[in-house]
């Protein structure tokens, strides 16, 4: 049987409204803000120096929210990334970016400079 | 120098595969050269604005501005792969038919030619910034001898991207013209539905969704989606060897969202057909 035109449309219009109303329970209220409760997250800084992260294995607790704050005290961009933590950000030469990271189950989590794998590796210890 | 190429190769693969399906699925409509053209160059030259700019970007909407640019980026390219199917479901029969009338110019696949030159404007821009500031840092930190053969292996790695390209439309194009639609139609999907993945990858990694954030399998030990191989599918199809229960979500949900659409705007001689032939 082929579709009522009047039909197909109103089933498109149920179609993009649920869409939308997932699309709202997908965006927590107000998910920007928590930011403001970051003073008491823990903050774990590292800063990366000729290619390499210092400190090379930083420690986060595990269960409960962090931050990430990566400076690059380099002359030149670097990526961090980390599959395990499922991030990639790029940090400009001479800048800091942060990162909120949910809570995570205690174990290492591998880290580097995407465009320095080489030199730059590093691990989370997260405990 | 072998570094360097492995970088940018491995980032210019997802802009080579989709011009490369972009060249074929646009095949024979008139201007589509310049269409494309013009999304390189427009995809390059933002490349450059955002590689330039990029502390900018990150310091926007409290630190999470580079994850929301990106997302942002891969949405716009999901929307117009998307149009562009449900489009081509609707018009695809007018277009073949006008090609076999006319041969070779047609003028009915314009309005789809500049949401595909969009697509691949965005392609470019998103994995082009990223080899934009990882050439700019060898450019100004190497000795003068090693980053030229750094800067060497990264025009190699463009070459080799740009080989990807007419690999893909190759394939392609071999495909006889029957099934090319089909075909293509089936790949676009998929290439939507895992940039759509992706982009949700961005908002989680920004805090902005939070529904389902675990993850669902480790395959990283099989195949890698660093790897050339893992990097390929991970475009083709949206393969990845870690995604969380939302990215999972919403491959599915766009897959099913376009397929729904392309049905409910196929067009009506086109259903008739179908119709005819389920029927006898």
């Amino acid at each position: 049987m082929k579709p009522h035109p009047a039909r197909s449309r109103r089933i498109g219009v149920l179609a993009l409204s649920l869409a939308f109303l997932c699309g709202q329970h997908a965006f927590a209220p107000g998910a920007l803000a928590p930011r403001a409760l970051a003073q008491e997250t823990a903050v774990v800084k590292l800063t990366l120096k000729n290619h390499r992260f210092e400190p090379a294995e930083p420690h986060a607790p595990a269960g409960k929210p962090f931050t990430i704050e990566v400076t690059n005290l380099d002359g030149t961009p670097a990526e961090f990334e980390s599959k395990t933590l499922r991030v990639e950000k790029v940090v400009a030469a001479g800048s800091t970016i942060t990162l909120q990271m949910r809570a995570l189950a205690a174990g290492r989590y591998r880290f580097f400079d995407d465009y320095h794998e080489d030199t730059s590796e590093g691990f989370l210890v997260v405990q | 120098m072998l570094g360097a190429l492995i970088i940018v190769f491995r980032e210019v693969i997802e802009a080579g595969l989709i011009i490369g399906i972009t060249m074929a699925v646009t095949r024979g409509i008139a201007g589509r050269g310049f269409y494309i053209a013009g999304g390189v160059a427009a995809g390059v030259f933002g490349a450059c604005l955002v590689g330039a700019f990029i502390n900018t970007i990150s310091g926007a909407f409290q630190g999470v501005g580079q994850e929301l640019f990106n997302a942002t980026i891969l949405g716009i390219a999901v929307v117009m792969l998307a149009w562009h199917n449900i489009w081509m479901a609707r018009h695809g029969r007018e277009i073949a038919a006008e090609m076999r009338q006319a041969g070779e110019a047609v003028r009915s696949g314009a309005s789809t030619l500049l949401g595909l030159a969009v697509v691949v404007a965005v392609a470019v821009l998103r994995e082009g910034s990223e080899v934009a500031l990882f050439l700019y840092g060898i450019f100004i930190a190497s000795a003068p001898g090693s980053a030229m053969s750094l800067l060497a292996g990264g025009a190699m790695g463009l070459v080799l991207g740009a080989c990807v390209t007419t690999l893909t439309y190759g394939g392609l194009v071999r495909i006889p013209s029957r099934y090319l639609f089909g075909v293509t139609s089936v790949l676009i999907a998929l290439l939507a539905a895992g940039l759509a993945s992706q982009a949700v990858g961005f908002l989680e990694q920004a805090d902005v969704i939070t529904f389902l954030p675990g993850q669902l399998w480790d395959s990283s030990n099989i195949l890698s989606d660093t790897s050339i191989l893992g990097r390929v599918l991970h475009t083709l199809i949206g393969y990845s060897d870690h995604p969380s229960g939302m990215e999972a979500l919403v491959y599915v949900a766009t897959l099913a969202a376009i397929a729904l659409l392309m049905r409910l705007f196929a067009h009506p001689a086109a259903a008739k057909a179908a119709a005819r032939v389920a029927q006898s």
